[in-house]
């Protein structure tokens, strides 16, 4: 049986726990909205982007017929996988989820897939269990900008290019909502332009002509596409804390409050016996 | 007649608004817009961009994209683009002198490329910085006009 100053003690430090979790959960909250905001910003460009290498797809080519690099497609034996998980633990299920969804991939894939890893805890875990690792970056800031990914694009575009890879895929945590993060595995090499409405074309002028802007934009659309899986994957990493901790606040404080309910009761044990102690006492004293 | 000016990167909304003209760099030399400019689509290069709204002229530091024109409409995605205010002179020009000495002391082709490319930027940074420096010379010269 534990003694009232046992408990009280316990009490304590599950509340420090608690104060600990409900200050992650603050900032995880704030650090989600910022990522939010930054995924928001970055729609218009993702938008137009879209639909300008949709345009330009859609052009004839003058000079000969071999597709711009960056859009041809060619037989898969060498899969590229960019997986992106977070550096840092205590969000849950986050990175186990993400990490389950790549694993399952490259037991489903025919070809050799070779890993970029973005990530200390996809790192750890493509190190241990797979023999696939390539490149591995770490340390992103929350506040991650665009040029700090070029790197990464870099690798992936010059992989493609230089015919090491067959298709890359870009593995992520997309956030759907607060609660709700999903992992998905989206291609992004060979680019595949969305099919373009025909009440869209314009009559452009063309400076200086469709192949070589089209060429211009596709690197920028791979590096976009990598800048925006990364920004995803930050907005459900802390969402995924945000709610984690929580979680851990709240029973954080139903321990505490459960185990002060125990204590009080024991330290009114105490005082009964003991006054029945005393009444003992006086009694055989009187009698 | 004004038209629309809409400057984006991957990051953010930079400048949104209506102007009167601009000069782009583009690939093959100044572009300048006016209202009503023929469908255009172009890629541009590192570069300063003049836009004059209201009668006032303002420059941005543009490291390449591409611009749209359609209408009375123009839409720049740029790989970075700086407001004048945003640049740090000094900064800029120790940027400058960085990829001087990478240009100096390359080893490879291909890092002479990104050094180049990095000097070229750099360059345009200061340019528009210094744009800022002498922008209280202008005023005068306007406030002259006026007199």
């Amino acid at each position: 049986m534990p003694s009232v100053r046992d408990i009280r003690r316990r009490i304590r430090s599950i509340e420090n726990t608690g104060k600990v979790t409900n200050a992650m959960s603050l900032i995880a909250a704030s650090k989600m909205r910022r990522a939010q905001l930054a995924v928001t910003d970055g729609r218009p460009y993702a938008e137009k982007i879209h639909e300008v290498i949709a345009l330009l797809a859609a052009q004839p080519s003058d000079d000969d017929d071999t597709a711009h690099p960056l859009l041809q497609v060619r037989p898969v034996n060498n899969v590229g996988m960019v997986v992106i998980t977070p550096d840092r633990g205590l969000a849950g299920g986050m990175h186990a989820t993400i990490n389950r969804r790549v694993a399952q991939f490259i037991l489903d894939s025919d070809a050799t897939v070779r890993s970029i890893v973005v990530g200390r805890k996809g790192r750890d875990f493509m190190v241990r269990y797979t023999d696939t690792v390539q490149a591995v970056f770490t340390d992103l800031s929350d506040r991650v900008a665009l040029a700090d990914t070029t790197a990464i694009s870099r690798l992936v575009i010059d992989g493609y290019s230089s015919g090491q890879f067959d298709e890359v895929h870009l593995a992520y945590m997309r956030f759907v909502s607060t609660v709700q993060q999903e992992p998905v595995v989206q291609r992004i090499l060979p680019v595949e332009p969305a099919a373009l409405e025909a009440a869209e074309r314009v009559g452009y002028i063309y400076e200086p002509n469709p192949a070589v802007v089209l060429s211009a934009l596709l690197p920028q659309f791979v590096e976009m596409q990598v800048y925006h899986a990364i920004l995803e994957s930050i907005a459900s990493e802390q969402s995924a804390r945000m709610v984690a901790m929580r979680n851990a606040t709240d029973n954080a404080n139903q321990l505490a409050s459960d185990l002060t309910l125990v204590m009080n009761k024991l330290r009114q044990d105490s005082i009964t016996n003991e006054l029945l102690d005393l009444v003992g006492g006086q009694i055989a004293l009187e009698g | 007649m004004p038209m629309e000016l809409q400057i984006i990167t991957a990051e953010r909304e930079v400048f949104s608004g209506e102007v009167d003209t601009l000069v782009a760099p583009g690939i093959e030399g100044q572009l300048g817009i006016l209202p009503n400019h023929a469908p255009l689509i172009t890629v541009l290069q590192p570069g300063e961009l003049m836009v004059r709204a209201a009668g006032e002229e303002s420059y941005l530091a543009l490291s390449g994209g591409y611009m749209e024109v359609l209408g009375n409409r123009v839409i720049i995605l740029a790989d970075a683009a700086e407001d004048v205010d945003e640049i740090d002179e000094a900064r800029a020009q120790e940027a400058m002198e960085r990829a001087q000495q990478r240009v100096a002391n390359r080893e490879s082709e291909a890092e002479l490329q990104q050094a180049l490319a990095s000097l070229r930027r750099a360059q345009v940074r200061v340019t528009v910085a210094r744009r800022r420096r002498n922008a209280p010379h202008r005023s005068m010269v306007a406030r002259q006009q006026l007199g």
